[in-house]
């Protein structure tokens, strides 16, 4: 197929789509309209939970069932990059050599990091009461590892970064919200169903059940999962090298 | 006016994402395919929070505004928004993963030269 002809049949496409969407969007309620009915349900429900962020709510209690199969789309992900991204037989590994660093990126950057390593975890610890989680947290706290890459080289990420523990870390956390969820089935109720623990007093660390449970192992799945990719793609660009001549 | 901000919001979002098959259709280069890709969500995003919003409503989180005393935005669609980020962000390092290994076994990332199957 030509591009001309291509261009024009993607146009037609387009232009038959775009009649529909907008179609559609004239019979949408009003933006900003009163008329909520699943929010104010869901905050109802996780006022009476003792959750103070109704999101946390609504992923780990709510719909922690969706948000394990969103979890494992997660893991999937990760499993198909180490697979897709490994060493081949016509590759091999050269030692990156020590890279000079400018002297206000690496004060700035060792300055930061434990700094944004903190502010993950602190997004992670309070995911139930304010704006944050699991998912926000651990990406924070992964990629602030990551700092150590930009303010001194790549040799001290690796120091820091044993990839092996954390593609372990990634396959436990990925467990223990399975391993909570079939709590609940042994403790006489339904699988991933917050009924469990105590609901806490409200707007405190402990309150909201089983969503801290699950909130902290998302997170940690999280970070595990963000370093695995990111260090799988840093080998790419960084270590691995294809034999000359091939 | 008001029947004009009732819709834009949608139509903002039907935009961005008919802008983001555009670019994947008429995409040269698979980086950049995968970059429209993330656009073309992006415009879910929009629609997603365009449909949870509510007028002079705060965020949905009580641990500073008293229960009842505001109303809130709808959190429902908030955390739909969220799971829609996070598989957008594993599909991308999917997809940039695949894109690496075309560009090693063939030697180019245009869609338009990966015509032939190679073993």
């Amino acid at each position: 197929m030509s591009p001309r002809t291509r261009l024009g049949l993607v146009a037609f496409g387009l232009a038959g789509l775009a009649v529909l969407l907008v179609a559609a969007c004239l019979r949408l309620p009003g933006f900003g309209g009163d008329s909520h009915p699943y929010g104010d349900r869901a905050v109802r429900e996780s006022l009476a939970r003792h959750t103070a962020n109704t999101i946390a709510s609504v992923n780990f209690d709510q719909r922690a069932f969706d948000t394990l199969g969103e979890m494992t789309i997660l893991f999937a992900a990760v499993v198909g990059c180490v697979v897709l991204l490994r060493q081949t037989r016509d590759e091999h590994r050269a030692r990156p050599r020590p890279a000079d660093v400018a002297p206000p990126v690496r004060r700035y950057a060792l300055i930061v990091l434990p700094i944004a390593l903190v502010t993950g975890l602190y997004v992670i610890a309070h995911g139930q009461l304010s704006p944050g989680g699991g998912f926000q947290g651990g990406v924070v706290a992964a990629t602030s590892l990551h700092l150590l890459y930009l303010g001194a080289d790549y040799r001290a990420l690796e120091r820091v970064r044993p990839v092996g523990l954390y593609e372990v870390g990634d396959a436990v956390s990925a467990s223990a919200y399975v391993v909570t969820g079939l709590a609940g089935l042994i403790g006489g109720t339904a699988f991933l169903a917050n009924t469990l623990l105590p609901y806490g007093t409200f707007n405190t660390l402990s309150s909201g059940g089983t969503v801290p449970l699950l909130n902290a192992a998302i997170g940690m799945e999280v970070a595990c999962a963000v370093v695995v990719l990111l260090a799988r793609f840093l080998d790419q660009a960084v270590e691995i090298e294809e034999e000359s001549g091939t | 006016m008001r029947a004009v901000m009732d819709v834009l919001p949608y139509l903002v979002a039907v935009w961005i994402f008919l802008a983001g098959c555009y670019g994947l259709a008429t995409s040269r280069n698979l980086i950049h395919a995968v970059g429209c890709l993330s656009v073309c969500q992006s415009g879910t995003y929009v629609l997603l929070l365009a449909v949870g919003y509510r007028d002079d409503a705060t965020a949905p989180v009580f641990s500073d505004v008293e229960p009842g005393s505001r109303p809130v935005v709808d959190p429902v669609v908030q955390a739909l928004a969220l799971t829609d980020v996070v598989v957008g962000a594993t599909v991308t390092a999917l997809l940039l993963a695949l894109v690496i290994q075309v560009a090693k076994r063939h030697g180019t990332v245009d869609p338009d030269e990966l015509s032939e199957l190679r073993g």
